[in-house]
């Protein structure tokens, strides 16, 4: 266990504008602490966060959402023992941070409270405040201050569960990581010769699937979409023109890419991990391959040369090598080849059907991707350091197109499992804590942000 | 596979009729009276003398094959479309490769294709959704490209041709059958110009 000398007793400042963090750290009144707050031996420590302290009368329904978020947030790693909220009916309600009653929340097992207060400071703007106490020592080991919008309150608490993670953990919470996916929700058929044919648009959603957003207006098939590293653009395949190409949706500006200037049909675009270069598939020679072109489309490097299907790219943590799906043994499986086209090598042996292999993020050196099990789909994971495989879903419902958090600790999948529907879901990198994130119509080929 | 085959193409043979005798009634142009060929026609006939009804049976126009193309002619691109004169063909699981039955329905589009040689044709290939999203792009390519590539041996120009894989997006039947499965895993002919 780490220990630290760190100041505290004033509020640690830190601003939030316009969504994004800024956090200035300043330290008062040097004392001895222990930051780090643990369990019992052997145990995860125990969280409780009851609801924030409306300080004004209009404020009253953010401190209940701070509350009810952080506890999600914070539970969502599972680092945490989160103590159930409708347990704290009990503690009496502490207006200050020196009311906090102590023996009550140790009491209840809790060997971490949070002690928040949001106050609206003008019509649009709020200001939150949080202080993370160690129920033992009584000393507040995390205290931070934020001003900004009040048009999502959620945020706050995601930063608030990051920065926890971060201090307590060293972990990179994915609490202000987004989603994206392919959905046909609003029931649109596409205008022309062929009935019958649903509009698929792109959408955005906070990880937790709250402030589902659509990003694509033009009522065609658009479908898997991918995130930039720097998770402000969104690649994608359209078919707008009649035939699939690649499309970049700058989504804070509201802007659009098309890199591959209109060079044959483009499809499945992946990001490399420093933001600088897009792997994708195309039947530009003749029949699907893999080929790699600077993020304008310039500088395009053939990676695959083979009359068999390949498709499917996923980089690697370095950008070094992409593993993908090519049928050269007669059925689709998983290769990894170097970006540069050398040292092919083939991955899963013992499936009949593999596709959509997606790199975890360092430090997990591993592959998942969806195999055949039965007459669906399940989800294994490839481990390259050992080379065996595990499955982490079993047959509810088809399982497909993973991809993970980018701390690695979650991937994002489509299910059937919860109706006749495709639906889009989080799970655990083992394979607990599954989460429904899309409920209306269908929602396909998830991409996680950083 | 080979029975389902058949009476696909057999199916596809009646609705083909049934458009031609549909389309040649919303003309009713006055032409010499020719008994349809219908195939249950000819053994009720001797039996029994031809009674009134019979007689408006008879004077339905005759589906002649100028007739036939004015009509199309006539038709918007997207009516062209919704009354196809293509059939689509069909593949195994898991198979881009055109089988006899295939083939043939291919052929008899090439055929169709050769009679209006201004239109411009997609051939898009489906997928059935037991494979997997992205895969099934590349399959449905496949799908595409192997028709696409035996239209053009059968003489089509190849410019007027375009091939478009829609993977598992666009299921004709959206059932969870063999039956369902059977119809997806085709090659659909979508006139884009003419």
């Amino acid at each position: 266990m780490k220990r630290f000398a760190f100041g505290v007793g004033g509020w640690v400042l830190g601003i939030v504008l316009a969504g994004l963090s800024a956090a200035a750290l300043t330290a008062q009144q040097p004392s001895e602490i222990q930051l780090v707050i643990s369990g019992e031996p052997g145990t995860p420590p125990r969280y409780a966060v009851p609801d924030f302290i409306a300080l004004t009368p209009d404020s009253a329904d953010m401190a209940k959402t701070l509350g009810r978020v952080l506890w999600d947030d914070l539970n969502f790693e599972r680092e945490f023992y989160m103590v159930p909220r409708d347990t704290y009916a009990t503690i009496p309600l502490a207006r200050t941070p020196e009311d906090v009653p102590f023996a009550a929340w140790r009491e209840l097992g809790a060997d971490a409270v949070v002690f928040g207060t949001v106050q609206k400071t003008d019509a649009n703007t709020v200001r939150v405040q949080i202080r993370l106490f160690n129920v033992r020592s009584r000393q507040s080991v995390f205290a931070k201050e934020y001003t900004g919008s009040s048009a999502n309150p959620r945020l706050y608490a995601h930063t608030m569960s990051d920065e926890i993670h971060q201090q307590q953990r060293a972990l990179r919470g994915v609490a202000r990581t987004k989603l994206t996916f392919s959905s046909d929700r609003n029931r649109e058929k596409i205008a022309g010769p062929v009935d019958n044919r649903d509009v698929k648009e792109i959408y955005i959603a906070d990880y937790d699937g709250e402030n589902q957003r659509r990003v694509t207006t033009n009522r065609q098939l658009n479908i898997m979409p991918v995130w930039s590293p720097d998770a402000r653009s969104i690649a994608y395949t359209s078919y707008r023109r009649g035939y699939p190409d690649i499309f970049i949706a700058l989504i804070y500006q509201g802007l659009q890419e098309t890199p591959t200037n209109g060079v044959g049909q483009n499809w499945l675009p992946v990001f490399s991990p420093d933001g600088t270069r897009i792997c994708f598939t195309s039947n530009r020679d003749g029949n699907p391959e893999l080929y790699v072109m600077d993020r304008d489309g310039s500088g395009v490097r053939r990676v695959t040369n083979n009359p068999a299907i390949d498709t499917t790219p996923t980089w690697s943590p370095n950008g070094t090598q992409i593993a993908f799906t090519s049928d050269r043994p007669g059925q689709p499986q998983i290769y990894i080849v170097g970006a540069d086209g050398l040292n092919l090598r083939r991955i899963t042996t013992m499936d009949s059907y593999a596709d959509r292999p997606t790199w975890a993020p360092a430090p997990f050196n591993e592959i998942a991707y969806a195999a055949r099990t039965g007459p669906g789909f399940d989800i294994k994971v490839f481990d390259l350091a050992s080379g065996t495989t595990r499955q982490i879903t079993f047959g509810e419902g088809s399982n497909e197109s993973p991809a993970f958090s980018p701390n690695g600790r979650h991937l994002v999948f489509t299910s059937t499992r919860a109706n006749d529907r495709v639906q889009v879901f989080t799970m655990g990198r083992d394979g607990r804590n599954v989460k429904q994130i899309t409920r209306d119509a269908n929602n396909y080929t998830p991409g996680w942000s950083n | 596979m080979v029975q389902l085959n058949m009476n696909r193409v057999a199916m596809a043979l009646l609705i083909a009729l049934a458009v031609v005798v549909v389309a040649c009634g919303k003309k009713a142009p006055v032409t010499q009276p020719t008994a349809p060929p219908a195939a249950t026609a000819p053994p009720a006939r001797p039996a029994t003398p031809p009674p009134p009804p019979q007689r408006v049976e008879e004077s339905l126009p005759v589906p002649e094959q100028p007739l036939r193309e004015d009509t199309i002619g006539n038709k918007s691109l997207d009516d062209v479309n919704r009354a196809s004169p293509f059939t689509p063909s069909f593949f195994a699981l898991d198979s881009a490769e055109l089988d006899n039955a295939g083939r043939a329905i291919v052929a008899a589009n090439a055929e169709i294709m050769k009679k209006y040689p201004t239109w411009v044709v997609t051939v898009e290939g489906h997928c059935d959704e037991r494979g997997t999203a992205e895969y099934n792009l590349a399959l449905g390519e496949r799908r595409a490209v192997a028709v696409k590539t035996y239209l053009i041996a059968l003489g089509v120009a190849p410019d007027r041709l375009r091939a478009v894989s829609y993977g598992k997006e666009f299921p004709f039947d959206a059932g969870h059958t063999d039956t369902a499965w059977s119809m997806n895993r085709r090659a659909h002919f979508v006139i884009t110009s003419r």
